[in-house]
């Protein structure tokens, strides 16, 4: 059980996080919210990377400024500097602390068993400098499961994935997280992404937490008017997810409705097809 | 299968770090053969192998004159390696070499106020006034530089660029104005200084370089993983939970003892430092449990390289080292970077 008491934040006199309070048990929790509400830096400050004020308590035990006991995972937005460096001993750094100068059997097979779960073993000898954006997003995560931690954090770890990693990515993640017993917070903006494979939305506004719950609680025309100043409507897909499709007003929008009009689609057919993996 | 390519692509890099060695060592041995007086490498071995053996002759110019010599180019060269290849880590830079922070202005001055005004920071050394002088006003370089980086929170790399900049900046101007002062005799010797030169070499000065090595290098060994995903950046490393201002200014405070003493024993010996860790950069990758080792070995091959060089452009004369290292270098460095095909910055 991960329980944040309190937390607080201010970038110089800037306050970012205001008096958070949060319980999260093993499962997904995605964190949603418009851009510059703090989801990065709340999670940053659960990693232990940000001075915070409060409490940040796992399983009874306080996180301290720069933990680095390798419970708690973090993955950045930014998937860092590629340089001349093997898949494999990019993500052998991801246990750094428990690793020798030379590497055991056992830390080989758990780096290589995380590429096999991604389904990309085949990159382990690839240099980190001859990869795409979107392979670099697939080493940082598996940098980020190779620690085996109790707590992961990711922030939009499939930014740069196309949809069908996307989808992928997100059934791993759960599949880990379920297998494993992690408590996993991920930051996301597709909200649809979010609803199809969160157990549990946290929706952020303006530093603090403006709601959480299951998503199609959350998930709602009101919320998504209030904190994103967006008009949207809200269906249930096929599978009883919720699915929202913002509506608009412009021009070009209107373009956009008279072909789907013309094609015979309907939003949330088409949707909930596309999410199905 | 992926597994087999690892493991080919980890002895690959092992047969690397064997071959530099072995060209080292024979570098080491063509070092003590070249000279004025030619000796064969059946002279060298048993003068070194079998002291009393053979002529006392050949004894005395491999044992006082050139051993020295040629332990000092592998040891300076291989300290010049390490500093370089952790100063480019550490700032994230692949123009950083050991003397971009203002390191090298710093000895130079100090050796220039040795030979100048005969002013020493410690006095009764005589002997030791020059490089004392050198070692010290590195140090007060790199603390300064030091001081200040520890209290920034942010834009710790820049900070300490930019002020080592402006310390290279200072001491030069400092090292203009003594030359300015400096009689005839007193310039040429401080010249002659700044070209950076093993000739001055004695077994007590090898010793403390090499000691200085050896009690260093493990301490960067130490730091090993965390310095490869320094590399990856400051955000990245953080994530992976390591304190990156901590670790940057660990290695600083190395890197500049290590500076400090080459430095001040053999002058400023430029290029050695930038190239070695990125010839090591190109055979074996940043993976710092070769790169490090691999930039000590390179840059030792190319100092001892260049010490033979030295000997050999006009037989029965010695050029100062540090215009050879550039000299053999640089035709090799853009050999390498013009026949890659992959970026390796």
């Amino acid at each position: 059980m991960l329980a944040v008491r309190n937390l607080s934040f201010s970038y110089g006199q800037k306050s970012v996080l205001l008096d958070i309070n949060l319980d999260c048990k093993p499962m997904l929790t995605a964190i949603i919210g418009p851009n510059a509400t703090g989801k990065s830096t709340f999670l940053k400050c659960i990693a232990g990377l940000l001075k915070h004020r409060g409490k940040v308590i796992l399983n009874g035990k306080r996180i301290y400024d720069g933990d680095s006991t390798g419970q708690v995972s973090y993955l950045p937005q930014d998937n860092g500097t590629p340089i001349a460096l093997t898949v494999l001993e990019a993500v052998l750094l991801g246990m750094h602390q428990s690793l020798s100068w030379r590497v055991s059997q056992k830390d080989l097979d758990l780096a290589f068993g995380v590429l096999e779960d991604l389904g990309i073993e085949e990159l382990s000898t690839r240099l980190l400098n001859q990869l795409s954006g979107g392979q670099q997003q697939m080493v940082s995560i598996a940098q980020s499961l190779v620690r085996e931690p109790q707590v992961l954090l990711m922030d939009e770890p499939t930014s740069s994935l196309d949809l069908y990693r996307q989808l992928e990515i997100f059934n791993l993640i759960k599949k880990v997280t379920y297998e494993k017993n992690i408590i996993t917070l991920v930051a996301l903006h597709d909200l649809n992404l979010a609803a199809r494979y969160a157990d549990r939305m946290v929706v952020m506004s303006k530093g603090t937490i403006y709601d959480a719950g299951e998503p199609y609680a959350i998930l709602t025309e009101d919320m998504i008017k209030t904190v994103y100043g967006v008009h949207a409507d809200v269906y249930m897909d096929r599978d009883g997810l919720p699915v929202v499709v913002p509506k608009v007003s412009s021009s070009p929008a209107k373009r956009i409705q008279h072909r789907d009009t013309l094609g015979q689609r309907q939003p949330e057919k088409a949707l909930g097809g596309v999410l199905t993996p | 299968m992926s597994r087999d390519a690892y493991d080919r692509i980890t002895r690959r890099k092992i047969v690397y770090l064997i071959v530099v060695i072995g060209a080292m060592i024979l570098t080491f041995f063509i070092d003590i053969m070249t000279g004025p007086a030619w000796l064969s490498m059946k002279e060298v071995i048993q003068a070194i192998f079998w002291p009393g053996q053979s002529d006392p002759m050949v004894e005395g110019i491999v044992w006082i004159i050139r051993l020295p010599v040629a332990f000092m180019a592998i040891s300076v060269g291989a300290a010049l390696g390490v500093a370089g290849a952790e100063m480019q880590t550490i700032l994230g830079n692949p123009l950083a070499s050991p003397y971009t922070l203002g390191i090298s202005g710093a000895a130079g001055f100090g050796a220039a106020l040795a030979m100048v005004l005969g002013v020493g920071a410690v006095p009764y050394a005589q002997e030791f006034l020059v490089p004392l002088n050198a070692f010290i006003f590195s140090l007060i370089t790199c603390m300064t530089i030091y001081m200040l980086a520890r209290g920034r929170k942010k834009n710790q790399t820049e900070t300490i660029i930019l002020v080592g900049i402006a310390l290279l900046f200072l001491f030069n101007a400092f090292l203009a104005l003594l030359q300015y002062m400096a009689s005839e005799n007193e310039l040429q010797a401080v010249v002659f200084w700044l070209f950076g030169s093993l000739m001055k070499a004695t077994w007590p000065k090898l010793a403390i370089v090499t000691v200085v090595l050896i009690l260093l290098i493990p301490l960067f060994a130490r730091d090993a993983w965390k310095l490869t995903a320094l590399r990856l950046g400051d955000s990245k490393a953080q994530s992976l939970g390591i304190d990156v201002r901590k670790l940057r200014l660990r290695v600083f405070v190395g890197i500049s003892l290590i500076t400090a003493t080459a430095v001040c024993f053999v002058g400023t010996i430029g290029f050695v430092g930038l190239v070695a860790p990125h010839i090591s950069r190109m055979l074996v990758g940043e993976d710092q449990r070769f790169f490090l080792p691999l930039s000590a070995l390179s840059g030792a091959l190319l100092l001892s390289a260049a010490s033979v060089g030295s000997k050999m452009i006009i037989p029965g004369s010695i050029f100062p080292i540090g215009i050879i290292t550039s000299f053999i270098g640089v035709p090799f460095f853009l050999a390498l970077i013009l026949t890659r095909k992959e970026g390796h910055w």
